[in-house]
């Protein structure tokens, strides 16, 4: 689902990425670790199509980047630690919106099901600025995966969260991930990621430096996986 | 550090000498004219300016499409270069447009399109530094700065036809129009055609010098960056 | 294009009309998207709108006792001051206009969508304004009011109409780099104001030749300026904004 080879990101002098290989298969769920300031979010912007690759073959959802862009944003859901949601608008506006930039043709009975699936059903003619963290963090899943993308991208979901925010959250990821999509999710939470990955990266000095899958990791644990990883 | 090279020394060896024999020709071999007496020979120096002001200008353009197409920083520096020189030469146009003015117009300033012009190109550029500061990434910084200098390419020379439309269609022609210096113009003899002309020539080379010296020192700038990195790595 | 996918327990589809593709139709949605989106939100919270007509009121009230409108003044001047309230006014809109985009994000969810960015662009112009020729509608009436003069003339509405795209499209593609930089609440007026001056000096002549009851001939010249402005500057800013947004 996702090929990268070979891929550098500069900026200006500062390389942040230097040559990174990375692959996800079809419906796997692979969480992305690292310290801050490894590049998780310039690699995930990256993928989103949001930043331009310096050197390298970026392939999402059989299409390349960035030349294939627009291809590749039809199949591609996108949450970060900011909600890309409109304060003034309610929470199906927001989604009739997404909706309408996505040309999906049945968005209404489409928002009903989303907003379902997030949990806000209840909520939905209430302004986005109204919402507290979590909610807006759902609903920005909700409009990730409003147009069915094949893979989503999550950057640090559980930024500013409290706990039950995080573990209603939690709920919604893995009914994304039921349904069979590709997911990356950055995150320096390691319990979190423990619970919902089927495959650990370890980001660290602009490379993978480690990758193992749920069941290699059966023996040890992540902690001390995390640990060897950014020791080697 | 690598040694500069010795093309570029020639050059800035023929750019001083040409400087001296313009310096010459503008205050010394060029006759005084009539009406103005010798105020009027500030006017070799600042069209010349002027020029270099318009050369650099000018010479921004290829280098921001250039950068938007390959986005590679280089191209930035010498868009950079070419503004940096526009900037100082632009001023000094502006300032002795000024003390030509004086004795000229009788006032140091007077919206007249060509000064009024490069002084709006000279509060571009300031813009154009302002939003250059305002961004930590090099390549944003970059590119941002290649869209306004395009935006300002393309605006200027409207700028410059809407104020002298103003001069034609609301007002008699006071300065201006198609004849400039009409008021305070004079007619060129031969020596001052040659003292005009040599100027125009010499400040070209001291542009072509001071746009590769330039160029050269972003480079080295960039290299320092590089190694102060590798230091602290 | 139809996707099966399941979602709990249940088999719904989602109908993705042909996406990717740059036709005719999808851009001039995601156009109506982007105004419409921006419309909604200005509707319900009104912020942009009084900012811009109470400012654009202090503006009046600022020249009323600078210049000393007297009605032999007030006949001279009232382009001009117009015009600079427009300008003034205008740049507090764009500038707020865009920070809603930048807040929570939301640019790079308008960049995520399979839509052309020019499609954004002009979205963002179009909303723009719509904002500026609201405030100027009610500001055109007050002042003639206030003045006792008629504003409210064909003549002079389109004068506005014309002025107001170019500042807009040119503003439009500034202000989505000012918001992108440090300075983002300084930055704007800077960027901008060197460049609209052809607007400004076009529109202020053009609306003066108007109020003063000017031969259309001396009149013309300035409204093919303000066309051509306002067509070059579409186009620059219609091959410029791709490089404003993408990284």
């Amino acid at each position: 689902m996702i090929q990268v080879r070979k891929l550098v990101k500069r900026f200006g002098l500062k390389t942040v990425l230097r040559g990174l290989d990375f692959e996800v298969q079809p419906g796997e769920f692979v969480a992305l670790l690292g310290p801050n300031g490894a590049g998780k979010t310039t690699f995930l912007r990256i993928l989103a199509s949001l930043s331009r690759p310096s050197l390298g073959d970026v392939t999402v959802a059989g299409h390349r980047l960035p030349g294939e862009a627009a291809a590749v944003r039809a199949r591609l859901g996108v949450v970060s630690h900011l909600p890309l949601l409109y304060g003034d608008l309610t929470a199906e506006e927001n989604l009739r919106f997404y909706a309408r930039m996505y040309n999906i043709t049945n968005h209404e009975t489409r928002i009903t099901e989303v907003l379902e699936m997030v949990g806000l059903e209840n909520r939905h003619r209430d302004l986005v600025r109204t919402y507290s963290r979590g909610m807006q963090q759902r609903l920005a899943i909700g409009r990730a995966v409003l147009h069915d993308p094949d893979v989503m991208l999550f950057d640090e979901p559980y930024t500013g969260l409290d706990q039950d925010a995080s573990s209603m959250l939690d709920e919604v990821l893995k009914t994304v991930a039921a349904e069979g999509r590709t997911v990356v999710m950055t995150s320096h939470d390691l319990a979190r990621a423990e619970d919902l990955a089927t495959r650990f990266d370890i980001l660290s000095r602009g490379v993978i430096a480690a990758s193992a899958s749920r069941e290699q990791l059966r023996q040890s644990n992540l902690l001390s996986f995390y640990k060897e990883a950014l020791a080697g | 550090m690598e040694q500069k090279p010795v093309a570029l020394k020639a050059l800035d060896a023929l750019s001083v000498i040409l400087l001296g024999i313009t310096v010459y020709l503008a205050l010394v071999f060029a006759p005084t004219e009539a009406v103005m007496g010798d105020v009027q020979r500030v006017f070799y120096i600042h069209v010349a300016t002027a020029w270099v002001g318009m050369l650099g200008f000018i010479a921004a353009i290829i280098p921001a499409v250039v950068y938007l197409r390959t986005q590679n920083l280089k191209w930035d520096r010498v868009e950079v270069a070419a503004i940096e020189i526009s900037v100082v030469f632009f001023f000094l146009a502006i300032v002795l447009g000024s003390i030509w003015a004086r004795p000229a117009w009788n006032t140091w300033w007077k919206w007249e399109p060509r000064l009024t012009t490069a002084a709006i190109t000279e509060l571009l550029y300031i813009a154009y530094f302002m939003l250059r500061q305002g961004i930590d990434d090099p390549d944003r910084r970059a590119r941002f700065g290649a869209v306004y200098t395009l935006v300002a390419a393309v605006s200027v020379p409207i700028t410059f036809m809407s104020i002298r439309w103003i001069d034609r269609t609301l007002h008699p022609v006071v300065i201006g129009g198609s004849n400039p210096g009409a008021e305070g113009g004079f007619a060129m003899t031969a020596d001052m055609r040659i003292a005009f002309f040599f100027a125009l020539f010499s400040f070209t080379v001291i542009f072509v010098d001071l746009f590769w010296n330039r160029i050269r020192l972003g480079e080295l700038q960039e290299k320092v960056e590089q190694l102060k990195l590798k230091v602290t790595m | 294009m139809t996707v099966k996918i399941t979602e709990k327990n249940r088999v719904e589809t989602v109908q993705l009309s042909k996406v990717g593709g740059r036709n005719y139709s999808n851009f001039l949605r995601a156009v109506g998207a982007v105004v419409w989106k921006d419309l909604q939100a200005e509707f319900r919270s009104r912020e942009l709108f009084t900012a811009m007509l109470v400012f654009s009121l202090l503006i009046i009230l600022i020249f009323n006792f600078a210049l000393d409108l007297d009605i032999q003044t007030r006949r001279s001047v009232t382009a001009g001051v117009l015009w600079s309230t427009f300008t003034f006014a205008g740049t507090i809109g764009l500038n707020r206009s865009m920070a809603i985009e930048k807040d929570r994000g939301c640019l790079d969810g308008l960049l995520l969508a399979p839509v052309d960015r020019s499609a954004i662009y002009f979205g963002k112009v179009l909303s723009n304004l719509a904002f500026m020729l609201i405030v100027e509608v009610i500001v055109l009436p007050i002042y003639s009011i206030l003045y006792n003069t008629n504003l409210l003339q064909p003549g002079l509405l389109g004068v506005i109409l014309l002025g107001s795209i170019g500042y807009v499209a040119v503003g439009t593609l500034l202000s989505t780099m000012s918001v992108q930089t440090r300075t983002r609440d300084i930055l704007l007026p800077i960027l901008l104001f060197p460049v609209v001056i052809p607007v400004v000096i076009a529109a202020v002549q053009a609306s003066n030749g108007i109020l003063t009851g000017a031969e259309a001939s001396e009149i013309r010249p300035w409204i093919n300026l303000l066309v051509a402005y306002n067509v070059i500057f579409l186009a620059v800013a219609f091959m410029l904004f791709d490089y404003v947004v993408e990284e």
